[in-house]
């Protein structure tokens, strides 16, 4: 199923909280483990980006504003 | 991965009216949910430049560092008579209060009661954690009966120490308060219920129809010692048997407001 | 204008709304009560918001938001309740924002009693709220002077930045005289720049009393004592009577200085050369005439409505230098004029001393009169 959408997450925000890793309904996200944000946090990113549909619940949930959600346009079919 | 050469659109960013500073509350607090759900609400009603906050004391003590328009800080439970003096003599600015457990529900219990009941036409955010978060997790006057907090250390006995105070039920009972209501930031759905109750209570404002008030089920991980994840659970399983989400106060005219 | 017949507390409201009182925050509290009954009934007239707290906490903080979008504002109080208000004031002082502080002194300490005194005045000059700060206080002997010293209040906190408070004992507050109030001033246009006001477009200002940084707090505490510095070089005043050959000078201020006047006539009727110094300012104190007095005369004689409280001050500026004694009444009890023309003519007669301290003298004095 080709992603709908995607999100970026703001490293300088994100304090590792994991609200929106366990709010995703399509499980797209998980705590970075390899990396550390300015503030020694692990930041959320996308482990299935290819299951994002932009719907936007992360970032409803996020308490630091740190994601930006994006969906892909409709493309027309090119007959 | 992300595909690039496909045109997108954003369906969600960082509320402008977001102060670009890094908050310092703990990892999941809601306090973040909250200030960014009255950011988004006061940006697409075009009220930004117009409005004036009121910081209270508490971990929300410097919430004018997170927000980008005016702000004054109250002491200890006085926001709501600064919001008064403020908005009496500028009615036609935005003025809300941001306040705690202690800062409303206990010190500031006079002031509150006192603008509600004279209808002070000012918006109140009421953040409900059960305890004093800034001063390290004491008992509040929304503690809930046998929770533990730091000067409630064998759990809040309601012999000696009472029993906690329903806000919004109380307020509501006041002529001048035109819209009570009590949501939660537990999940993303009452997150979207809390922005909805939000925005109604500026509309209320702007309206100049009375006082308004929502109060928001949040969480206090560091102090409830717990995850983030796991502090929502128990604001679901423990708060809100004591504190129902509802519409405890909705005058007629603002039944009617289409917003 | 004519002069009328006027109680000072409806007098002390009118002045305020005519010099432009823009917002009025109070709670009812003999014996200024009248205060905010004219302005309840006055400010609405005039379309200025008025409202009556739920207490006096409530309304300093209402003064305090009010004051942070730079309108004139105003409240009043007597003893506890001016007490309910000294974290307002200081938060007030801390954000240096300009308010008017009302203070009609009542007989205390505690509930006390709704008679005149003079017992706040350590409250009131020296802080009271907590931190470093100082209050500009006038001090009216009269209807007349505490219409004219509530107009310029306005205009020195302005001028400064700082809280100004009339200092009204019970006695000034309650009594008619023959006063005339100034013309209507139209209210204020201009916004300070430093007032908020919503964006509007430009830049956030916020103001707040907070500062977790230790040297940036004393940064900010340092410019509210220069400030203080500025106010004691140019805002003193004062009044005095009969003091060109004085060998003796009473010191008081409000109804112990109009007492303590009436005092020295009949003291000068009966050849005693002495003569009156009555504070206006209590804060800014008037150091310097007191100063240069202490070389020309003989001795002092302070008269208050209180235990000594202003005493302190004043011994502070003589340094032992000469006898200072004292004679007070407390508990809302007011002096007559007779019972200050005693202590005169005591102060000329008798022995005076540097030695030991006035109020203990005064005590054993006032314990034989008293029981």
């Amino acid at each position: 199923m080709p992603a709908k959408g995607y999100i970026v997450v703001n490293e300088l925000y994100c304090k590792a909280c994991e609200l929106c890793v366990t709010d995703c309904p399509h499980d797209v996200l998980a705590l970075d483990m390899d990396r550390l944000t300015p503030k020694g946090y692990h930041p959320a990113h996308m482990v299935n980006p290819e299951a994002c549909t932009g719907c936007g619940i992360c970032a409803r949930v996020c308490p630091d504003a740190a994601i930006t959600v994006y969906r892909y346009e409709k493309q027309k079919v090119e007959a | 991965m992300v595909l690039t050469d496909i045109p997108t659109k954003v369906v969600y960013k960082r509320p402008e009216a977001l102060d670009p500073r890094v908050t310092h509350y703990c990892p999941g607090c809601t306090h973040g949910v909250a200030h960014r759900l009255v950011a988004e609400v006061l940006e697409e009603m075009g009220q930004v430049e117009n409005t004036i906050g009121v910081a209270s004391v508490g971990c929300s003590v410097f919430a004018y560092n997170y927000f980008e328009f005016d702000f004054v800080e109250a002491a200890h439970g006085r926001a709501p008579a600064m919001a008064t003096g403020i908005k009496r003599v500028l009615p036609d600015r935005m003025i809300f209060t941001y306040q705690g457990d202690g800062d409303l529900a206990s010190i500031g219990m006079g002031e509150i009661v006192g603008a509600a009941s004279r209808g002070e036409k000012i918006t109140v955010v009421f953040i409900n954690n059960a305890n004093y978060g800034m001063t390290g997790g004491q008992m509040a006057p929304t503690t809930l009966p046998n929770q533990k907090t730091t000067s409630s250390p064998t759990g809040r006995d309601v012999e000696r120490q009472g029993y906690p105070i329903q806000t919004a039920e109380l307020l509501s009972t006041l002529g001048g308060a035109v819209y009570v209501v009590r949501r939660s930031l537990h999940s993303s759905r009452e997150v979207r219920r809390a922005k909805q109750a939000i925005r109604t209570a500026f509309e209320v404002q702007k309206h100049d129809l009375g006082f308004s008030l929502v109060e928001l089920l949040s969480t206090c991980p560091t102090n409830w010692g717990m995850t983030p994840v796991e502090a929502r659970d128990w604001i679901e399983e423990r708060m809100l048997t004591y504190y129902p989400l509802g519409d405890y106060k909705v005058s007629p005219a603002v039944a009617d407001l289409k917003i | 204008m004519a002069k009328e017949l006027i109680k000072g507390n409806t007098a002390v409201a009118e002045a305020a709304l005519r010099a432009g009182l823009e917002a009025y925050f109070g709670y009812p509290i003999t014996p200024q009560t009248e205060l905010l009954e004219h302005l309840s009934a006055r400010m609405p007239e005039l379309g200025r918001p008025f409202v009556q707290a739920e207490s006096e906490l409530g309304a300093i903080n209402m003064v305090y938001g009010a004051a942070c979008t730079g309108k004139r504002v105003m409240t009043s109080s007597s003893s506890p309740g001016v007490s309910l208000m000294m974290e307002g004031l200081s938060y007030i002082a801390g954000t240096e924002v300009p308010a008017v502080l009302v203070d009609v002194v009542r007989g205390g300490p505690g509930l006390g009693n709704i008679a005149p005194a003079q017992g706040d005045y350590n409250q009131i000059v020296h802080g009271g709220g907590h931190g470093d700060y100082h209050l500009i206080v006038l001090a009216p002997a009269s209807v007349q002077e505490a219409v004219d010293l509530t107009v310029l209040a306005f205009d020195l906190a302005e001028k400064y930045r700082n809280i100004v408070a009339v200092l009204l004992d019970g006695s000034i507050g309650q009594m008619m005289e023959p006063a005339e109030l100034p013309p209507m001033q139209p209210l204020k246009t201009e916004t300070p720049d430093w007032a908020v006001r919503g964006t509007q477009g430009g830049e956030k200002r916020i103001l707040t009393s907070i500062n977790l940084d230790p040297p940036a707090q004393e940064v900010m505490n340092l410019r509210l004592m220069k400030r203080w510095q500025e106010i004691e070089k140019n805002e003193i005043r004062y009044k005095t009577y009969f003091m060109d050959d004085a060998e003796y000078v009473v010191v008081g201020f409000g109804t112990a200085g109009r007492v303590s006047l009436s005092a020295v006539r009949a003291a000068r009727e009966k050849g005693i050369k002495v003569g009156l110094l009555r504070p206006i300012t209590v804060a800014p104190f008037p150091k310097n005439v007191l100063d240069e007095l202490t070389e020309k005369v003989k001795a002092f004689l302070v008269v208050e409505m209180n235990a000594g409280q202003m005493l302190e001050d004043v011994r502070l500026v003589v340094r032992g230098r000469k006898p200072v004694e004292f004679f007070g009444r407390m508990g809302g009890v007011v002096p007559f004029p007779d019972e200050v023309l005693t202590e005169i003519e005591r102060l000329v007669e008798g022995s005076l001393t540097t030695e030991g301290h006035p109020r203990d003298r005064w005590l054993s004095r006032l314990s034989e009169t008293i029981g």
